[in-house]
């Protein structure tokens, strides 16, 4: 039994390994910088005495997502649970003025997070067993003109991820999303905001308890729930006139 | 998003207080990209906060945060070696390797340092007359430099660049990660004996008596003067061997269960640490004590770390902060320096809470390492301004003049001139650093201030 972490070089994602490494799982965690990818495997490994591989992923690579998957189950077990952690928000000024930057959002976002799903989904449904985890945002529960390149990528992946959990629900396998609010990262650092701004530490600790208690779809930090069902109904005439 | 976002930034001392942007790198290439973008700026390293003055500080500067740079990347249990980033605590190196028999070789009265700044501070523990310093027990490092490039140093390779670091309070680059060898152990306690000490030569006869002991301290009442001047609670450890139990304590138990709910989570009124608080504080705590020595078995962490029982403590000396005088003198049969030091702060009407006293082994290092052989004493002020400044140039004369210096981590006040005389070998340091940083990219407030960076002018 494994746990496979995507996308390793962001803080949430290091965090979730070491949470199910100190429950003596065996992690392989893999990003698109393998050496990053390979520190942070050497870090899970000697804080909590667990087996460990590392290796390189490419989102936008989609042709070598099935080949990961059994290289993974190969090198430390099954995977028990998958975490989809990666993610670029990209720039939306970038994306506004050169289509192919926004592309590469939407491809990595959800494109390849979609790709890489299904190679994992269907390693899972097989064995009737398993978690995938996607790290998705409250971007994607309404589109804004600050980052709706992002946001609506991300918005695609929550219903992916609805779908997903709809068609493996009766072979076992949990699929469970995480909309994430301000968490701080890299994404959010230095950013000034009356919303509190929660720990990876602290968030991660808690995506695992979902994960355990087998939740279908949660808010991180919870109160961002709260936050955008007012979002979601404010009326759309009146929205478009907003600057959120 | 943008790399860098503006803070105020000050020391454990909280005093001074400065204006400064911060990147939080968590890769080494974001360090190396955070200091290509430093935009005209000097930079200098930050992990947690615990140098006491401005050594961390660098006002309007580019600030590189270590805090995520915290990777344990190669670990050798038969050896004990271990290479990680540089932002890993002194903390979370106890809680990964006290269960699996491994503690880190020296560690200072706090938990929450990083190794990073462990080395920039060079700094000592109980076991210095025994074990040395944390750089002691480090064979290699890989620091950014101000060139941009990355070196990798130890005592063959460029190792100048290893010891100018070694106590170089980050004007040589950021650490970036480090090998560090960890102290196999049996298990976490400690076996400590501590014994009232009735006054300085008490303290002096007991210590050495107590060579035998790799960990020793001594708490010192500061406000007594006379006869006896210099009493205090010596204290003396050792790594317990085998199968150790803790001594069974009522007061050790319930200080388990409250230490995680003691904060000082605002600033305590000015007045609050007086003369006369002070005083009542030495007081009672030398009372407390029985006559004569206690023997236990204790776990290592009140041992170790006292000061982490209560976090933030330094809030309750007030929005003023503090400043701590940590001095260092050679040995000498009447310890005239120790005693004309503590004289003087009974007659400049001012108190330490908390002083402590220990003696260094002969090793030192060069550049601006503070141990060297002798006596070091540590006291606390309240920031009262002028007749506390008045008060530590007295304290500098004395001194200089018995041919010791003060420890450059915990300082925000020493003047050019005198740090010159306890710190002769700062210019052929300062030579290493400027061929390694001809720019000056690296720079301080501690380093603007004792000329260590710059024209010198």
């Amino acid at each position: 039994m494994s746990v496979l972490i995507l996308g390793a070089t962001s803080r949430i994602a290091q965090q979730l390994g070491h949470r199910y490494a100190e429950s003596g799982q065996a992690v392989f965690v893999a990003a698109r910088d393998a050496e990053e990818a390979a520190r942070v495997a050497a870090d899970i490994g000697i804080r909590h005495g667990v087996e460990t591989g590392a290796g390189a992923f490419d989102a936008l690579d989609f042709d070598t997502h099935r080949a990961l998957v059994e290289h993974v189950e190969v090198a430390v077990g099954p995977i028990e649970v998958a975490v989809v952690a990666f993610g670029d928000m990209g720039d939306q000024g970038q994306g506004q003025a050169d289509f192919q930057a926004a592309k590469r959002v939407i491809d990595v976002n959800y494109t390849g997070a979609a790709s890489i799903s299904e190679a994992i989904a269907e390693a899972m449904e097989g064995r009737g067993t398993g978690a995938i985890i996607g790290l998705s945002s409250v971007a994607g529960d309404r589109g804004r003109q600050s980052n709706y390149f992002y946001g609506s990528a991300k918005g695609a992946f929550t219903l992916y991820l609805q779908g997903l959990r709809n068609r493996l629900h009766k072979s076992g396998v949990q699929v469970m999303t995480v909309r994430l609010g301000f968490v701080d990262t890299r994404m959010t650092f230095g950013m000034e905001t009356a919303i509190p701004i929660a720990s990876p530490e602290a968030i991660s600790a808690a995506i695992q308890r979902d994960q355990q208690r087998g939740a279908d779809d949660v808010y991180h930090p919870r109160f961002w729930r709260g936050i955008m069902s007012v979002i979601r109904t404010i009326p759309e005439g009146l929205f478009k006139r907003l600057s959120l | 998003m943008d790399r860098w976002s503006e803070r105020e930034f000050w020391g454990w001392g909280r005093y001074p207080r400065v204006k400064a942007f911060c990147a939080r790198p968590e890769r080494t290439r974001e360090v190396v990209d955070a200091i290509a973008d430093r935009r005209g700026s000097p930079v200098l390293g930050f992990g947690l906060g615990r140098s006491y003055g401005d050594a961390a500080l660098i006002e309007d500067g580019r600030v590189i945060l270590t805090e995520r740079l915290d990777r344990m990347l190669a670990f050798d249990p038969t050896t004990g070696w271990l290479r990680c980033e540089s932002g890993v605590s002194i903390k979370t190196l106890v809680d990964t390797f006290v269960p699996r028999g491994f503690f880190p070789p020296v560690v200072p009265g706090t938990q929450f340092v990083t190794v990073g700044g462990a080395i920039a501070n060079d700094i000592h523990g109980k076991n210095h007359h025994v074990d040395g310093t944390f750089a002691d027990h480090v064979r290699r490092m890989e620091v950014l430099t101000g060139r941009g490039e990355i070196v990798v140093c130890d005592a063959d390779t460029e190792p100048e660049l290893f010891w100018a670091t070694v106590g170089g309070l980050g004007l040589t680059g950021v650490i970036l990660s480090l090998e560090v060898k960890l102290q196999p152990i049996d298990n976490p306690y400690i076996e400590m004996d501590s014994i009232r000490v009735e006054n300085l030569d008490h303290f002096f006869e007991i210590n050495a008596e107590s060579a035998q002991f790799s960990h020793t301290v001594s708490w010192i009442d500061c406000v007594t003067s006379g006869d006896a001047m210099g009493r205090g609670i010596y204290m003396r450890g050792r790594h317990a061997p085998g199968r150790a139990e803790e001594s069974p304590s009522l007061l050790g138990r319930i200080a388990e269960k409250v230490s995680p709910l003691l904060d000082v989570p605002l600033d305590g009124p000015d007045w609050l640490m007086n003369p006369l608080t002070m005083r009542a504080f030495n007081t009672a705590y030398f009372r407390k004590h029985p006559k004569g020595k206690r023997s236990v078995v204790t776990h290592y962490e009140p041992f170790f770390f006292p000061l982490d029982f209560v976090r933030n403590w330094n809030r309750i000396y007030g929005g003023r902060g503090m400043l701590q005088y940590q001095l260092v003198v050679p040995h000498d049969p009447q310890s005239a320096a120790i005693r004309a030091v503590l004289n003087a702060v009974t007659e400049a009407g001012m108190a330490s809470f908390l002083a402590v006293i220990k003696t260094f082994g002969d090793n030192g290092h060069s550049g601006l390492s503070f141990p060297m052989p002798g006596v070091t004493l540590a006291l606390d002020f309240p920031n009262t301004g002028a007749p506390l400044l008045e008060l530590c140039d007295r304290l500098d004369e004395i001194v200089v003049h018995a041919g010791g210096r003060v420890y450059l981590g915990k300082d925000a006040r020493l003047s050019r001139q005198r740090f010159a005389e306890m710190y002769p070998e700062a210019p052929r340091w300062k030579e290493t650093r400027d061929r390694w940083d001809p720019k000056g990219v690296f720079q301080s407030e501690l380093g603007r201030r004792l000329g260590l960076v710059g024209s010198n002018q």
